[in-house]
């Protein structure tokens, strides 16, 4: 029986109609053998265009549905469901794509609509050949990975964890907390960062559906939605947890001092053996190996004599544990921008410039100067700041992207200088971004309380004076593009507000979960405006500013939707997996298991008894790789054969007359 | 060591003394240069004003006449580099004007791979190929007890700055450090000396000296060490002409980086071109050069007040 084909092409109001003639695709497509009927509409995927396909189905008796309008990974499921409520198996409807392949990227108009008329025949030629493919389902695992203890993954961890289900919070430090805990106040209500923030740390930290595993990071991880597993390193602190009353004897007795980097953003120090801050959640202190002086010298064992508990292992070793979840969210957050790359302002040649994150903890009162603002010697309170926006930001030496935050942070470091020291601030910015409730409102604020304002990128900042009154001083040249004039600020300190950047980390991360990166490096979301939350690959959402420049208000909110997405996963009990897998006709194959080792996901086990492959389903994702490879041609994809790959072709190429005394010159000189 | 010189026209009469140091030092240190045969001006900084397609083919005549045993051509003058590398960067990235100037070669019979061709710069040269160990090998007379100003000036680094760091340029110093010299921060290190400013407006090009001097003597500096003839022109010939207008009473010897390489070598003044200066060196270097290499500075206390410095950890 001859397949009945019905053709729906799609205007995407003038996305696509704009550059196609739809109406010629439509006429084409209907003198295409096979093909039933053939319409166009305005917006396809609206509820009238689906219904449009599924009246056909039903009045026509249509077997096989070609689409014609935008990319798959936007609307496949929209017409694949659509096409299943109308009656017919989701399988036999074919999307072909003339929206980004051809009338965004195409030229002219002709050129634009013989395309998408080759590309709708390529389809009607395919969809004739393909199967019902039937979705297979699964149990969800009710356990949650969240990859990351900042404010993101704290508000994650406990959406779910109230909702009854299990989560396994995995925090690379040795706190959870993350950025905001270093932070005084918060900008646009100055609310006490580690008033708000201390609760939900101890909430993670007691709650019960919650296992928290910090100085822990994420090895590896395997298996697909709902059936997760990962491999969680645990590193050795050197101390048993379940012995350890996080008294703190230890580190008091510690005689090495260093530089924290981290917490402190390297203007204060620790201990070897430490935590990062006193609210510290967990209590227990980890050891730093690479500073340690037992393991710089193999000498020392200090805190391992003064503990009362005889918590302390030198010979602990880092523990690698599996674990099974259903889904994955990443709240791996953001760094900072390192200025010494920005020579022009000076950051580690001058003494007074400082970072934001130095500067956030020099305000905050339990940080290295209990929250007096002072320049480098630790004790001169500066007469005047200078706060430069944009560093490493809007610059395409550095990162294209606005970072989003630091506009506000400038004047929530404004109002604390002003309030705290009486300093004259001046803020050097490029354009001023306030843009979310109550931060207007703030920056008015900050203009009465006498913060400076300057319209203007910043130069340089020097120390070389050359006027009168800047002996002594930083300079801070810049164009004020308000005023039309050069002008040079000396002050006594200088506050760089670097961008925020990806982990350094993250691109490497995402590899192991499946996540692509932008060209930023920030985490691919599945959309940027209707699923900010879910990404390509099942099960696995992400949360916070690994996925771009957030503040706080916005980490919580994509932290608690994350939640709420894992939450539907799990309460659907089931999930179904994409039946576009491979199969190996094991009568054809020889056993060479040239597939086992090329196949990205693991899928493919080689059986002994009886010398061949076999694909598990559930691992496979239908990439192809296997099918190519394979030597015999015992591999076929479902949703990919090979009739139907070259019937696509053939279909592509219906119209293509081949001038072969004309393309062959030129074939030999390519 | 070799490589295809192009000397630049300031070599034989501005910066006879930057040519004669340049000479005695890449031959102590084994380096050879052969002087590209026929070469013209670079065209400094006017030419690509009035007609991009004559100013580069001017250069690249200069690049085409590099013999083809050679792959890399060095230029000693900061404004020669700068031309040199501009032009041959364009050649291979715009067609268009590729095309232009290949024109303009064939019309004398020449012709320019793009993309054949680096252009560096001697410092660069001694910084990267030569290297500390061999430096300190040659040195006979280290430069303890002198303190230099490191003055890179704008176009080495400006606008291409893959060799070194374009706003706070490092190589010049470390050479010199290498040598046993104390290198002051000179935050100006790269900042313009005016240029050809001298000629047009006096005043724009005495405050742009100035401020020069005017940190280097901040920084306590004995003498500038300059890579530029322009920059050394400027800072040395005008000196006079900025007390004068300013009432100041700088007196700072400018001398070109190969000048202090070669005295660290304990070669002769007179080979180096030392008191063609105007400024006089002599008698400053005899006086704070110790020829000794510098004690190991003791590791200063840690103020308990003080903040760390980033990187200090």
């Amino acid at each position: 029986m001859a397949e009945k084909v019905g053709v729906y092409v799609c205007h995407c109001g003038s996305n696509i109609a704009g550059k196609i003639d739809v109406k010629a695709v439509v006429e084409a497509a209907g003198g295409l053998d096979n093909v039933e009927v053939s319409r166009d509409y305005q917006f396809m995927c609206s509820t009238l265009g689906q219904e449009l396909i599924q009246t056909d189905i039903k009045e026509k008796g249509l077997t096989r549905v070609v689409v014609a309008a935008c990319s798959p990974h936007l609307h496949e499921k929209t017409f694949r469901k659509a096409v299943s409520d109308g009656g017919l198996n989701p399988y036999l409807m074919q999307m072909t794509n003339i929206r980004e392949h051809v009338s965004w990227v195409t030229g002219a108009g002709d050129a634009a609509t013989d395309k998408a008329k080759a590309m709708v025949s390529g389809a009607v030629r395919r969809v004739v050949h393909q199967e019902p493919l039937e979705a297979r389902s699964v149990p969800v695992n009710p356990a949650t990975l969240v990859v990351g203890g900042g404010i993101a993954g704290i508000q994650t961890a406990l959406e779910i964890a109230d909702g009854g289900n299990h989560v396994y919070l995995v925090e690379r430090e040795a706190s959870i907390g993350g950025h905001m805990a270093q932070f005084d106040k918060t900008f646009p209500t100055l609310d006490c960062s580690a008033c708000i923030l201390t609760p939900k740390m101890s909430d993670v930290d007691s709650h019960p559906n919650i296992t928290l595993w910090t100085w822990a990071e994420l090895e590896e991880l395997s298996g697909y939605v709902g059936n997760f597993v990962a491999k969680i390193r645990k590193k050795a602190r050197k101390l048993v947890e379940a012995d350890c009353t996080g008294c703190g004897e230890c580190i008091e007795k510690c005689p090495k001092k260093v530089v924290d980097d981290e917490f402190e953003a390297g203007l204060g120090y620790r201990k070897a053996i430490y935590k990062p801050f006193p609210q510290a959640v967990p209590k227990y202190p980890v050891m730093d190996l690479e500073n340690c002086t037992y393991f710089e010298r193999g000498k020392c064992r200090v805190c391992e004599k003064f503990c009362p508990t005889d918590c302390i292992k030198f010979d602990q070793e880092d523990e690698l544990v599996d674990i099974e979840v259903g889904n994955v969210v990443l709240a791996t957050g953001w760094q900072m921008f390192d200025c010494q790359k920005t020579s022009q302002y000076g950051y580690g040649r001058l003494a007074n410039v400082f970072t934001a994150l130095e500067f956030e903890r020099m305000c905050n009162s339990s940080g290295p100067t209990s929250g007096k603002i002072v320049m480098r010697d630790g004790v001169t309170e500066p007469r005047s700041i200078a706060i430069v926006h944009c560093v490493g930001s809007r610059d395409k030496r550095f990162n294209p992207y606005c970072s989003g935050i630091c506009c506000m942070a400038a004047m929530k470091f404004g109002h604390l200088a002003i309030e705290k020291s009486g300093a004259e601030v001046f803020s050097f910015y490029i354009d001023l971004r306030a843009n979310m409730k109550g931060y207007e409102e703030f920056y008015d604020r900050l203009l009465n309380e006498g913060m400076h304002f300057v319209r203007g990128k910043v130069a340089e900042v020097t120390d070389a004076g050359r006027n009168e009154g800047e002996e002594g001083k930083l300079i801070v040249q810049a164009e004020d593009t308000l005023l039309g004039t050069q002008r040079r600020v000396p002050v006594d300190m200088v506050v760089l507000m670097g961008a925020l950047e990806p982990r350094f980390d993250s691109k490497e991360l995402g590899l192991k979960v499946g996540l692509s990166c932008d060209a930023n490096g920030w985490y691919t979301e599945r959309h940027p405006k209707l699923d900010p939350v879910a990404t390509m690959t099942d099960g696995v959402f992400v949360a916070g500013a690994c996925q771009g420049p957030k503040d706080i208000p916005a980490s919580v909110a994509q932290g608690a939707a994350a939640a709420a997405r894992v939450q539907g996963v799990i309460n659907q009990g089931t999930v179904k997996i994409e039946p576009i897998v491979a199969t190996i006709d094991e009568d054809h194959c020889c056993g060479c298991r040239i597939c086992n080792t090329l196949c990205p996901y693991s899928a493919i086990d080689y059986i002994a008894d009886g010398d061949v492959s076999r694909i598990q389903p559930a691992l496979c994702k239908g990439c192809g790789t296997c099918v190519a490879a394979c030597p015999s041609g015992s591999i076929s994809g479902a949703g990919f054969s090979n009739l139907q790959v070259e019937a696509e072709i053939e279909g592509l190429l219906a119209d293509i007359t081949w001038d072969f005394d004309k393309a062959a010159p030129a074939a030999v000189e390519g | 060591m070799k490589f295809a010189y192009y000397p630049g026209c300031s070599m034989d009469s501005t910066s006879v003394a930057y040519d004669e140091s340049v000479n005695a030092v890449c031959e102590e240190l084994g380096i050879t240069l052969t002087e590209i045969e026929d070469w013209n001006c670079c065209g400094a900084t006017e030419t690509t004003a009035l007609n991009q397609v004559a100013a580069h083919a001017l250069v690249a005549r200069n690049l085409a006449l590099v013999p083809a045993e050679a792959d890399q051509v060095v230029a000693p003058c900061s404004a020669c580099f700068l031309n040199l590398k501009k032009t041959n960067k364009l050649l291979a990235e715009e067609a268009g004007l590729k095309g232009k100037v290949d024109e303009a070669l064939a019309a004398g019979d020449l012709s320019l791979e793009p993309g054949r061709l680096t252009i560096r710069h001697l410092v660069d040269v001694i910084h990267d190929d030569i290297g500390q160990e061999k430096l300190v090998e040659k040195c006979g007379k280290p430069l303890a007890g002198l303190r230099i100003a490191p003055y890179t000036g704008c176009q080495l680094v400006r606008p291409y700055n893959e060799d070194d760091d374009g706003e706070q340029p490092k190589k010049l110093g470390t050479v010199l450090g290498w040598l046993g010299a104390t290198i002051v921060d000179f935050p100006l290190r790269a900042a313009c000396c005016g240029g050809h400013m001298n000629m047009i407006s006096e005043a724009q090009s005495n405050e742009l000296i100035r401020r020069l001097l005017h940190n280097a003597t901040q920084w306590e500096a004995d003498v500038i060490a300059c890579l530029c003839p322009m920059c050394q022109l400027n800072l040395d010939a005008y000196q006079g002409r900025v007390n004068s207008a300013f009432g100041t009473s700088f007196k700072i010897p400018v001398l070109f980086f190969t000048q202090l390489i070669g005295y660290a070598f304990g070669l002769d003044n007179a080979k180096l071109g030392i008191n063609r200066e105007i400024v006089p060196a002599a008698a400053v270097l005899a006086e704070k050069v110790t020829g000794e290499w510098p004690k190991k500075a003791k590791r200063k206390k840690r103020d308990p007040k003080a903040l760390p410095m980033p990187g200090q950890a």
